[in-house]
């Protein structure tokens, strides 16, 4: 099969104000894989990350150098012409802490469709069903849809988010740690969500477990100090890296 | 060992000399309020009744009452909310979500905070040269009440800003990483979840503005009045009237210093008759910014 990228990310440079967090980075983001972001606290994840749906858009003086081009229309989503609403409605997040809205259940996964302008019942029904289905949390809250979304237990909550962002297709879904508030249950299920969910979206997942790295992602790139290292297959990151400093992350010696 | 024991003693006895302290000044507080509240009670409460509420003042203090003062104070705070809840909340909106943060907004943050302490006649004055010789709105409701929302629009700010922050940053990401605009994340999470902090800022406000009788005065507020603004009804078309925005006016905390100022004791009964009222007016308006708040704490934790 003929890899096919869904994004690349070319020369991309951020700066917070005038402290550069990310310098040069290149890498592939290959359709319907995951791929996956690892490296020692305060490396970049997040903030690479973040560059994906134009998060820094929301605070002043951030800003891009580079490019960082979706596929197939070939456009730029970090250039200034492109509106970073657009972007982030092809792309979604998840966050490191559930934080899902005061609302209902129901509400929560329908904001996005109502964001867009979709007010009709049946497509909102037919969609949250959907998008619970396919966050895996359908059978534990149908009973309750009309429940407030903080009723719901830790692993319950992030599923509902990932449901949230599920609702309204999009390209991409990124994830910035999204079970380092979880117990090792929910953690797993998880973990069992994102490998089923690639089938149908491209997934960027930041993690700072390396196990859960070299379970659920295809790829896996290592950052340090706002560089990415080494990029590879999962495998190979994890059973031959190349580089030194890769090897003494994984093995545990830093980080 | 000795010295520590009895050092511990010496501090125990501190402590139990402010407990004792601390009871008595309680108590003083509580005393006098009582004393007050009962003096008040025992002048006023005989003279409630339907026919108090629903009597103009005159020169029988027996046959007086404070129609046209809770009708007018009524009318005042309408005005008043109507003005100061808008651009309030709008300004505190603005301040928080839109406005950067910068040596500008910083200096209009401190003014906002310094006006909330300016004295109340001061807004009375601004009301006059404003609203009375500027816009020629008259001695009336409307200038009453614009003054009064003056005077508690800084509240209204401040309540909807401190509201607002206490939603916690990760709730606007959320919202914008959907694809959320600016105005739809005010309208869909910065506004509801902030409702119960705004709406118990506007009733303590608006409680306050209640009691206001400097600036009242200083717009021209009359002290006697016997007859009702024109009817907000109209028999012909579009049915509903304005007029009675330009109408002359008095107020409750007005009405009583008028009973107060006479010398007769009947008058001074009436006076605390309308205490009364007035006080049950504010506790009745705080309670229920108390509800609110409890009401609203129930259903949204952080
Ligand atoms: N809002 C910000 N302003 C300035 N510097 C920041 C900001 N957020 C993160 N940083 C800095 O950028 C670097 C990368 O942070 P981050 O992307 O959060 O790392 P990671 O997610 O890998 O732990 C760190 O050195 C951090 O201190
Ligand atoms: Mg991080």
């Amino acid at each position: 099969m003929v890899k096919e990228l869904k994004a690349e990310v070319k020369k991309l440079n951020f700066y917070y104000g005038r402290v550069q967090a990310l310098k040069e980075i290149n890498l592939p983001i290959e359709r319907r894989k995951v791929s996956a972001l690892i490296g020692p606290s305060g490396c970049g994840k997040t903030t690479f990350l973040r560059c994906f749906n134009r998060m820094h858009d929301l605070y002043p003086h951030n800003r891009y150098e580079g490019e960082i081009i979706l596929h197939p229309d070939n456009v730029n989503i970090i250039s200034p012409q492109m509106d970073p609403i657009e972007v982030r409605m092809q792309i979604s997040m998840v966050f490191q802490k559930p934080n899902p809205f005061p609302k209902s259940i129901y509400e929560n996964v329908a904001y996005g469709l109502r964001v867009r302008g979709v007010s009709k019942r049946e497509v909102l029904d037919e969609k949250v069903e959907k998008s619970l289905r396919g966050a895996v949390l359908w059978d534990e809250v149908k009973d309750r849809l009309n429940h407030l979304a903080f009723d719901l237990s830790g692993g319950q909550q992030q599923r509902l988010c990932i449901a949230r962002a599920l609702a309204t297709n999009p390209r991409i879904l990124l994830f910035d740690e999204p079970t380092s508030a979880l117990d090792p249950t929910a953690t797993l299920k998880i973990e069992e969500l994102i490998v089923e969910l690639k089938n149908e979206v491209t997934i960027i997942i930041v993690t700072h477990n390396m196990q859960q790295a070299a379970r659920v992602s295809d790829y896996t790139a290592f950052m340090y100090l706002g560089e990415i290292v080494e990029y590879d297959k999962t495998d190979r990151i994890f059973t031959a890296p190349s580089n030194k400093l890769t090897e003494e992350y994984i093995t545990g010696r830093f980080g | 060992m000795e010295d520590i024991k009895k050092r511990i003693r010496i501090t125990k006895f501190l402590d139990y000399i402010f407990a004792i302290v601390g009871l008595l000044s309680t108590l003083v507080g509580l005393a006098l309020l009582f004393t007050l509240m009962t003096d008040l009670f025992m002048d006023g409460f005989p003279r409630l009744g339907y026919k108090f509420f629903a009597s103009f003042p005159s020169r029988f203090p027996d046959e007086a009452g404070i129609l046209s003062a809770w009708v007018g104070s009524f009318l005042v705070l309408l005005v008043t909310a109507s003005a100061a809840i808008p651009i309030g909340v709008a300004a505190g909106i603005y301040l928080e979500e839109y406005a950067g943060k910068n040596w500008l907004t910083n200096i209009i943050e401190i003014n906002i905070a310094n006006l909330a302490g300016v004295p109340s006649i001061v807004y009375g004055l601004l009301a006059l040269v404003v609203f009375v010789y500027f816009f020629k709105f008259g001695e009336s409701i409307l200038t009453g009440g614009l003054a009064l929302a003056l005077l508690i629009l800084p509240m209204v700010i401040m309540a909807t800003r401190e509201a607002i922050r206490a939603i916690p940053n990760s709730i606007r990401e959320a919202s914008y990483a959907l694809g959320a605009t600016k105005w739809q994340t005010v309208q869909f999470h910065i506004i509801p979840y902030s409702t119960g902090g705004i709406l118990t800022g506007i009733i303590i406000g608006l409680s306050r503005a209640i009691g206001e009788t400097a600036p009242i005065i200083t717009v021209g507020a009359l002290t006697f009045i016997a007859f009702l603004p024109s009817s907000p009804f109209s028999s012909e078309f579009p049915f509903i009237s304005f007029k009675w925005l330009f109408d002359p006016f008095t107020v409750m905390p007005i009405q009583m210093f008028n009973w107060v100022s006479r010398p007769q004791h009947e008058f001074q009964l009436n006076a605390a008759a309308a205490g009364i009222v007035l006080m049950m007016m504010t506790l009745l308006m705080n309670g229920f910014a108390i509800y609110i708040r409890y009401r609203f704490r129930k259903k949204i934790k952080w």
